[in-house]
């Protein structure tokens, strides 16, 4: 099955409605989580101040990847639906961002804000292939920093979050993986 | 007599990582370094430093790069022995990077890594310093 056919598929859509709708309910659920913690402000000294670092890494990467898909979307190079979908993608990043940015000023941090300029390989990106191997290859390494930095969060309802941002990315990376025709869920672990 | 021995034990340490990167497999490397691409790229800077041009330089000194206080102060010159030990565990490495990352917590993983960035520094990244 192409992915054209994979996105015009009803019952595809109907779970790719389904999918929208469930990544709206968890980030609604991780904004009350990181928002809403009074606790973790109080948490303070060395553990609070490692784990802003960490959550100010991951917005930085977050507002890139906004940025990333925004080039995507502009390029001309994606039709519809790949380009509802990019869009949609990017929206998710969007909502990362903003529950990180929270989450970083109600830990006492300054939150990093959007470069006005990122650099990205465009050179490269010729064709909807491209685009969409390049936007994999990024969401791919966000599974992997998310998984990285479950780990080492010291606050464990930070890193339960953190893992929900990591489950959005995976889904991400395989349905990319799938437009490009390659097997959308290659391997039963991430690293 | 202590520090000598303490040196002695370091540049055991820094042969060993180096037997390790030069045996490690870039192409396996490749795949591993795949995880480090939310992040990081060859030739030019993201979230993270570019890696072209890593080898010899000191941590925290690419131009224009907003680098961590622990970065900039850590005095690391970087080369096999000191990227098999920050790769390990960046936060212990050096407490403070922003690197929030666990590591890569398999040796072989690691010099199949550090394989693939030297191999990086000699073939993609010519005239990216």
């Amino acid at each position: 099955m192409s992915f054209l056919e994979f996105a015009n598929d009803p019952v595809i859509r109907l779970s790719r409605r389904t999918f929208i709708g469930s990544g709206l309910t968890l980030s609604g659920a991780a904004v009350a989580l990181l928002s809403g913690n009074e606790a973790l402000a109080a948490t303070g000294g060395k553990a609070g101040e490692d784990d802003v670092r960490i959550l100010n890494t991951a917005l930085g990467a977050e507002l890139e990847a906004i940025a990333a898909y925004q080039v995507g979307a502009e390029s001309g190079l994606l039709q519809k639906p790949v380009l509802d979908l990019a869009v949609t993608f990017q929206g998710h990043h969007k909502e990362h961002a903003d529950v990180l940015r929270k989450t970083v000023e109600k830990l006492g941090g300054k939150p990093v804000a959007a470069k006005a300029k990122y650099a990205f390989p465009t050179e490269k990106l010729k064709t909807q292939t491209d685009v969409l191997r390049f936007a994999a290859s990024l969401e791919k390494g966000a599974v992997s920093a998310y998984l990285g930095a479950v780990p080492i969060f010291h606050d464990r309802d930070l890193a339960k979050a953190a893992a929900s941002i990591l489950g959005d990315e995976a889904m991400h990376w395989a349905v990319l993986r799938n437009a490009l025709g390659e097997p959308p869920v290659p391997i039963a672990f991430v690293a | 007599m202590k520090a000598g021995r303490a040196l002695a034990a370091a540049l055991i340490v820094a042969a060993g990582a180096q037997a390790l990167a030069a045996a490690g497999d870039a192409r396996r490397g490749e795949e591993i370094y795949s995880r480090c691409l939310a992040c990081h790229a060859l030739e030019y800077d993201r979230t993270g430093p570019r890696h072209c041009g890593l080898f010899g330089r000191r941590a925290g000194s690419v131009p224009g790069f907003a680098y961590s206080d622990a970065m900039r102060r850590s005095r690391i010159i970087w080369s096999d022995a000191t990227l098999e030990r920050f790769i390990a565990d960046p936060l212990k490495a050096v407490p403070g990077t922003a690197m929030g990352y666990a590591g890569v917590k398999d040796a072989r993983e690691r010099a199949d890594l550090i394989a693939y960035l030297r191999a990086a520094n000699r073939t993609a990244c010519a005239g990216v310093r």
